[in-house]
């Protein structure tokens, strides 16, 4: 009875993207705990956003894809509607409107938007079907560009970034031509200098300090100058579990969220990123095999949008960190300190593992 | 139209070009590891080790200054101050106003303050009161609570316990300034003076600077990002300045001090065989206590703008003509051209004239000294007989012979600052007036007037070297060098510096003449009166007005500051001398009464261990003198 109860609570669950998640999640609490500075609350504070953004995972894991499908256009425009609130009413903090009040809660809505662009395009392309052309990759073009123009007004380019990323792999899986592809990057290089006059300030600054952080090493370059050296003094075998100099002396700025991975460098070295890299790869290997066995074209798009956005994250945050690409504010899945991207990135393997488990139930043609 | 296999198809070919990208982008970030973790590992760890260790400098305690004895002339003890933090105040003038209720703050301690604001960071604790009592310590501490950013420190402060004894000897520490910080980095120095205040400015304290000093600590202190203290990591401990053992004997020192009562002038004594500074008297002295934390405006002014002069270092930067005190070393100069040699001797009528001229370059002594030969010129101070000397030798040649006793040469003393007098020639006057050299200016040459000066350590250190029969010792005033724990010393050695070939007769010529200058009838008898051993000396008068051709010199209508000065070499016991003297009392009048006392004073002391019993004399005894005074002239 009780073995029938726990198989149908957790049925849902895919066992090895489960151990993955959970087994991440349990270095990010230690890596938490020694950059917060020796902080328990810190510490449970995230445990309780990580049993939250579980517990959701595991609803939105036993919701079946077609009606997540069904689902896909009303989340969509909810979410844009909300955010063409924040735009209005939204709540200002740190320079950026990111935040808008709906009575007691609090919420993000370019957070839900990283999930509800995929799905609404993917929906767009099932729905299409029979006879994709060009103009249906333009349409999907300017459904995906309007929740990012959004976001980047905020603005907040680094979640502007991964809604993008996440729209564009449902575009590019679902066949875009390389031609257009390859068209629409030579009118990316066009665009550029449009795109450069749209920055703001800091978003400029932090784009020149990527070149050459040196010019400003206690400004803009600051950051990046200063994770660099917590990496690089890490060495082969790390500094230890609390021991990191660049961490603990705060050397390092914003260390519990987007620079947690410096922390990680620092003390654990070259081996201890190597196999935090290992256990990113496991979980987008997983997530690739889920999607390329998923049934039908919603679920294989969304599920490969997934994927690629989550190894997007990791992607962006390492880069940023190590050095190779701008400072944008973008969380290291599972390690940074927070819930609300934590629940994004969640909810993400919860609809891998419905479409995983449903799989079955989706007629195949 | 599409079928489903071939969007499948597609979907299929996509995912692997996805999945190589993904593949290709993790290896970047592999690499992007193995470069800086492995790759750039030791700057990185370089840069971490700068970021997280801050070195923060130990103070080393400065050496003690002592004199010959032992006697302590500089020491350092421990004061408590109050001290604020200008940046961590909201506002200053408040606090200062709650302070004052606690303790004393008088209004030189704010203006003191506000200077020393002005010369360092914000960030830097700036003393508003040194030297709290207990009390006011104890009274503070209780309150701290109140007064963030304000704190009671200890801090090593320079003690001259003697105060105004030998001041321009020992010298004084200052606050590190400006210029102080330029000539340390031209030195290299800087590293050394991480965290010194305190830097010597004059004497002893300026020229032995880094022997004093020390060598700076340094503790390795683990930082956070906002530079504050975590914990220390290593110490290295500084080394304290070494001790300086001077020469000089602090008792002879205030002997020599009080025998000067409040008139002006110095005194330098020196052990002839040695070269040893035994007393370094300039007058009027000033305390250097008041410069250690930066002296206030109004102390300095009244310093500065006396007309005494006490800053100026008067042994070795003030410059007198020698006048007679001169007339030795001319004396020798033309024994060693065979000029004057007993038994040569001239019948003076108390008066020189250049052959076919008509001005009278008249003696002291109107009337002139009779018969004199070498030996008694030089006891009755003749002025006749060396117009004629100086005459006979030429300006060239007593110059040349002169400068050997160190006349117009800075006589090397450990000191900074030394000016070294002038001995004029032909050659200079050209140089510096483009003129020609006139017989008449040799003349009065030859009696210590003109354009010769010395100054007080030259003419000290001429008569050393005629005390210890022509051999030139360098003087000096630091003896030995002593590590701080006492348990090494360092001896400086003795230096000779040039070597006077005076024939022995010549010698002894002009030692029985000095001696008879002590003797009844000399001109400094009443200095030898009384004494059990001979007394070797030469007095002689500057004068610092012109007298105009036939006018008398009358002291008593002259201004004091316009009187001559008084001068005075001495060296004792004349056969075996362990000392020898120079006096300057400025504006004294005559060498005889004026000097003479004061160095008779120094040399009882030194040879017999005699205490003066009585006080210096309050004033000037010009004026019990004046009848000596007025009746000798130019030079007595």
């Amino acid at each position: 009875m009780i073995n029938r109860f726990k198989y149908y609570l957790l049925r849902s669950l895919d066992p090895f993207l489960m151990a993955c998640i959970l087994f991440t999640c349990f270095v990010g609490l230690f890596v938490i705990y020694s950059a917060s500075g020796q902080s328990f609350d810190k510490v449970i504070g995230q445990l309780i956003n990580m049993l939250v953004a579980l517990i959701l995972m595991w609803m939105v894991a036993n919701i079946p894809p077609n009606i997540l499908e069904r689902l896909a256009v009303p989340v969509f425009f909810v979410a844009l509607i909300l955010l063409i609130g924040v735009a209005l009413f939204g709540e200002i903090s740190h320079g950026a409107r990111r935040w808008l009040h709906l009575g007691i809660v609090r919420i993000q809505p370019s957070e839900l938007m990283k999930l509800a662009a995929p799905m609404m395009l993917a929906w767009y392309f099932a729905r299409r079907e029979e006879g994709l052309r060009s103009m249906d990759y333009l349409v999907a073009f300017i459904l995906l560009m309007m929740p990012v123009a959004l976001v980047m007004r905020q603005p907040d380019l680094g979640t502007s970034l991964i809604i993008f990323a996440a729209g564009f792999f449902v575009i590019f899986l679902a066949g875009l031509s390389a031609r257009l592809l390859i068209s629409a990057g030579v009118l990316v290089a066009i665009l550029t200098p449009i795109f450069w006059s749209m920055l703001h300030d800091y978003q400029r600054r932090r784009i020149e300090i990527l070149l050459d952080p040196y010019q400003d090493p206690l400004g803009a370059g600051y950051h990046t100058i200063q994770a660099s050296i917590a990496l690089g003094s890490g060495g082969i075998f790390g500094k230890g579990w609390l021991n990191g100099t660049q961490s603990q002396l705060d050397f390092l700025p914003e260390r519990t969220t987007d620079f947690i991975f410096a922390v990680f460098g620092e003390e654990f070295g070259l081996v201890g990123n190597l196999l935090l890299l290992a256990m990113f790869s496991l979980l987008i290997f997983r997530s690739y095999m889920i999607a390329s066995r998923a049934h039908n074209v919603f679920s294989r798009l969304l599920a490969g949008s997934i994927c690629l956005t989550f190894f997007t994250y990791v992607f962006i945050n390492i880069g940023m960190v190590s050095g190779i690409l701008p400072v944008v504010g973008v969380p290291l899945p599972f390690i940074s300190y927070g819930g609300t991207s934590l629940v994004t990135v969640l909810l993400g393997f919860g609809i891998l593992m419905s479409i995983n488990r449903h799989k079955a139930l989706v007629p195949s043609s | 139209m599409r079928n489903f296999a071939l969007e499948q198809f597609y979907f299929h070919q996509r995912m692997r070009f996805a999945g190589l990208g993904v593949l290709i982008f993790l290896l970047i970030l592999m690499l992007r590891f193995i470069y800086l973790q492995i790759g750039k590992y030791d700057y990185y760890h370089t840069q971490a080790e700068n970021n997280r260790v801050a070195l923060v400098p130990i103070v080393p305690n400065r050496g003690n200054i002592y004199d010959r004895n032992g006697e302590i002339l500089a020491q350092n003890y421990f004061v408590y101050t109050l001290e604020i933090v200008p940046a961590r105040l909201d506002n200053l003038q408040d606090t200062i106003d709650r302070l004052s209720k606690l303790v004393v703050i008088r209004e030189k301690d704010i203006k003191n303050f506000k200077k020393l604001r002005t010369q360092t960071h914000n960030f830097e604790s700036v003393p508003i009161r040194t030297h709290l009592t207990e009390q006011e310590a104890a009274t503070f501490a209780v309150n701290q609570y109140q007064f963030p950013g304000v704190s009671i420190k200890s801090r090593l402060f320079r003690f001259y316990p003697n105060n105004k004894t030998a001041s321009h000897l020992v010298g004084y520490v200052g606050r590190i300034n400006e210029a102080d910080n330029k000539s340390l980095e031209s030195m290299e120095l800087s590293s050394n003076y991480k965290g010194s205040e305190h830097i010597g400015k004059a004497g002893m304290e300026q020229f032995y600077e880094t022997i004093l000093h020390g060598q700076t600590g340094f503790q390795q202190v683990e930082i956070n990002a906002d530079g504050q203290a975590e914990r220390v990591l290593s110490v290295t401990p500084p080394k304290s300045g070494n001790n300086l053992i001077l020469s000089v004997d602090l008792k002879l020192q205030q002997i020599a001090e009080s025998a000067f009562g409040n008139r002006r002038g110095a005194l330098v004594a020196i052990e002839p065989k040695s070269g040893e500074v035994l007393a370094y008297v300039s007058m009027p002295t000033y305390d250097p206590n008041m410069f250690i934390d930066g002296i206030d405006a109004e102390a300095w002014r009244e310093l500065n703008d006396s007309l005494d002069k006490p800053l100026i270092n008067r042994p070795i930067r003030g410059i007198y003509p020698p006048g007679s005190t001169f007339k030795p070393f001319v004396a020798l100069a033309g024994m060693s051209e065979n000029k004057r040699l007993p038994p040569f001797s001239i019948a003076d009528p108390g008066f020189y004239t250049l052959a076919g001229g008509s001005h009278q370059y008249r003696d002291w002594k109107p009337g002139g000294h009779g018969m004199v030969d070498i030996q008694k010129a030089i006891t009755v101070s003749c002025d006749t007989f060396f117009y004629g000397l100086a005459m006979d030798l030429g300006i060239e040649k007593l110059a040349s012979y002169v400068r050997h006793f160190g006349f117009g040469e800075k006589s090397g003393l450990d000191m900074m600052g030394e000016i070294g007098g002038l001995l004029p020639t032909p050659k200079w006057k050209e140089k510096r007036y483009k003129q020609k050299w006139f017989g008449g200016e040799t003349i009065i040459v030859g009696i210590g007037q003109g354009y010769i000066l010395v100054t007080p350590m030259q003419l000290a250190q001429a008569a050393s070297i005629l005390a210890n029969n022509g051999i030139a010792m360098r003087p000096h005033i630091l003896k030995t060098v002593e590590v701080p724990d006492h348990s090494k010393r360092y001896d400086i050695p003795q230096t000779q510096v040039d070597l006077i070939h005076i024939e022995p007769e010549h010698l002894q010529i002009v030692r029985n003449g000095m001696i008879d200058v002590t003797k009844p009838g000399g001109t400094a008898a009443s200095v030898g009166a009384g004494a059990n051993y001979d007394i070797a000396a030469k007095t002689g008068t500057a004068q610092v007005v012109g007298i105009k051709q036939g006018a008398k010199y009358n002291a008593a209508a002259l201004d004091e500051r316009h009187r001559d000065h008084a001068l005075f070499i001495a060296f004792a016991p004349a056969e075996e001398p362990k000392i020898a003297i120079a006096v300057i009392v400025e504006n004294g009048g005559h060498g005889g009464s004026a000097a003479g006392p004061i160095a008779r004073q120094v040399m009882d002391y030194y040879l017999q261990g005699k205490i003066p019993k009585e006080a210096a004399p309050a004033n000037h005894p010009v004026s019990q003198s004046t009848a000596v005074g007025s009746q000798e002239q130019l030079n007595d």
